[in-house]
């Protein structure tokens, strides 16, 4: 029979000041580590996954082989590759981030490719009429326009990354893992929801920087929510007899 | 000066878009492409530019062959419109409008203020020139549409069917505007419709198209009218080309009765005018309803007008004004036929 453990218990690692100050795996040290694996397999993926999916996207070639090995990555269970990846080359910090960035290319390829192809032809057409190049066509052009997906598949990613470092602390690394894995091993379950406590609000934190990031980047005449958007479908509805007509949409909003 | 020489298109495939075309466009004129779909104008248009192509034939302006210049420096000497403006969403109008001249290198400041003064000339407010075209309505944005391909004030203007994509009110006023910009700019123009009262309203030269990328008929759009080259031609002109035709005489030598004789008009319609002597409306078997003027005419109409308002008014009656407003004279179907049949004998003796 299970004793239910008092529920100030489950609160005892997260509101111990000790584990707040900075020495070896203390709550800072954790969560810097964590979001170290985070943002090192989130910009490794993207170096990979953006050149790809804007290539494909822009040229329209290869897309059915890239989006599909995508796929793949996306449907191995990252646990299962990092012991493999362990097996093969030993623990360390490489394995792991092998493994979390086979987990975050697939997003960032997909939104993005899809985010290429989804610009309305027209303006391409416009703007390879007006005398664009094609690497004028791509960045002043196809990319402002994916901006919104593009953004989107490299918050989803970081999500999911945030959410699956946990597995470095398996092969010895640190991160919030960590706790997760002694309060296991210790009975110590105070440490495992503080574990995961702390990674629910790392994730939370990266999504709203990355919301800032979308805001500070992404034009917004291409904004997928918010005025733009509604200005377009009353705009599109409207029609001008004269020049004078009031406007179709305000800023504000 | 645009000039087609021989140009043939053949798609992989075997599909022949333009057959051996030869045609020229004049400089500071509207040359108008028009036909059915599949009939190879937008092909032959896209060409000029190198968005597609030439199989084989030449095509130059002023002589030079536009396939021996790099094709994005000639395409920014080339001022592009197409159907649904094709603005770029995420600039706002100014930075649109100005991106010609930015790929020239000219300074954003320079370049954002020239914006804003096009954006005047095609008839908008510079209040507008910070929005995004999503906040715009589709006449809007082709009126941008049109600003932009000036803005580095090329000597050729190429426009895909720029303004079939807004009802036909908005159409008629950017027609207008359209006509009254060129007045005033007079670049070589080639434009492309399948509506052929739009190409014969704004084409200074017509040029039909039948399938298979064949000229049927080059000519001033009144010698269409006039003297259709065959059936495609006069089938694709319309029934009702004679009326049209009226489009292209003004009501300059038209008698016209004064105005009292018909402040009692046909069955008991009075026209009311106003103290001034402006035309208000009509009544009708002296109710007081009073039915609005439905439109005058002044010297410079075209008769096509002037017989439409006669037949449209309760007394059958054209009424014409002056430059005051004022009425100064009726045109009756009578004097209209008359009209016509005078013009008939001038221009057969």
């Amino acid at each position: 029979m299970i004793t239910p453990v008092p529920l100030f218990n489950y609160f005892g690692f997260l509101l111990d000041p000790a584990n707040w100050g900075w020495s070896d795996g203390s709550i800072p040290q954790r969560l810097v580590e964590h979001l170290g694996y985070t943002v090192l397999a989130v910009l490794i993926a993207a170096a990979i996954a953006l050149p790809i999916g804007l290539l494909i996207g822009h040229t329209n070639r290869g897309a059915f082989l890239a989006i599909n090995i995508g796929n793949a990555g996306r449907a191995l269970p990252t646990f299962g590759l990092l012991s493999l990846m362990v097996v093969l080359m030993g623990t360390g910090l490489v394995p792991a981030l092998i493994a979390l960035v086979v987990l975050a290319v697939p997003p960032i390829l997909a939104s993005t490719y899809a985010g290429i192809r989804a610009v309305d032809r027209s303006a391409v057409d416009a703007a390879v009429g007006m005398g664009m190049r094609p690497t004028e066509v791509l960045f002043r052009a196809e990319v402002p326009m994916a901006l919104p997906l593009i953004m989107s598949g490299l918050r989803s990613s970081t999500l999911q990354v945030c959410a699956t470092a946990t597995v470095a602390a398996y092969v010895g690394l640190g991160g919030l893992g960590r706790f997760l894995i002694d309060g296991l091993a210790r009975n110590q379950y105070d440490q495992v929801f503080a574990g995961a406590v702390l990674v629910a609000a790392l994730a939370i934190a990266l999504d709203l920087a990355g919301a800032g990031l979308e805001r500070a980047v992404v034009s917004p005449g291409v904004r997928q929510r918010g005025s733009a958007r509604r200005g377009r479908r009353r705009g599109a509805r409207s029609t001008d007899t004269s020049t004078q007509e009031a406007p179709t949409a305000s800023t504000a909003g | 000066m645009i000039t087609f020489d021989a140009v043939t298109k053949a798609f992989p495939g075997g599909t022949v878009a333009v057959d051996n075309l030869s045609i020229e466009l004049p400089t500071g004129q509207i040359t108008v492409f028009v036909g059915p779909s599949g009939c190879g104008k937008t092909t032959s248009l896209r060409m000029i530019n190198r968005l597609i192509e030439p199989t084989s034939g030449t095509i130059s302006i002023d002589g030079e062959d536009v396939t021996k210049q790099d094709a994005a420096v000639l395409r920014r000497k080339i001022g592009y419109v197409i159907q649904h403006a094709g603005l770029f969403p995420h600039r706002t109008v100014q930075d649109n409008i100005a991106t010609v001249p930015l790929l020239n290198g000219v300074n954003k400041k320079q370049a954002r203020e020239n914006a804003v003064e096009l954006l005047g000339r095609v008839g908008l407010d510079a209040s507008m020139a910070t929005r995004y075209p999503a906040q715009l309505s589709g006449g809007q944005q082709q009126r941008v549409g049109v600003a932009r391909a000036l803005a580095a004030d090329p000597p050729v203007m190429l426009m895909d069917e720029p303004f079939s994509a807004v009802d036909p009110i908005v159409r008629d006023g950017l027609q207008k505007e359209f006509l009254r910009l060129q007045a005033e700019v007079g670049k070589t123009i080639a434009f492309v419709t399948h509506d052929i009262d739009e190409a014969i309203k704004l084409g200074d030269t017509v040029a039909v198209f039948r399938e298979g990328g064949h000229l049927a008929q080059v000519g001033t759009p009144q010698e269409l009218l006039d003297d259709p080259a065959d059936d495609f031609v006069a089938d694709f002109v319309g029934r009702d080309r004679g009326f049209r035709g009226l489009s292209f005489v003004t009501a300059e030598g038209l008698e016209v009765e004064p105005v009292q004789t018909y402040v009692d008009g046909v069955r008991g319609v009075r026209l009311l005018l106003d103290d001034a002597g402006r035309p208000r409306g009509w009544t009708v078997n002296g109710s007081d309803d009073v039915r609005a003027i439905t439109g005058t005419f002044t010297k410079q109409d075209s008769l096509r007008l002037v017989t439409d308002l006669a037949i449209s008014s309760p007394a059958g009656v054209a009424v014409r004004v002056d430059g005051d407003g004022v009425a100064d004279g009726a045109a009756t179907h009578a004097s209209i036929a008359d009209h016509l049949a005078d013009a008939r004998r001038e221009s057969a003796g």
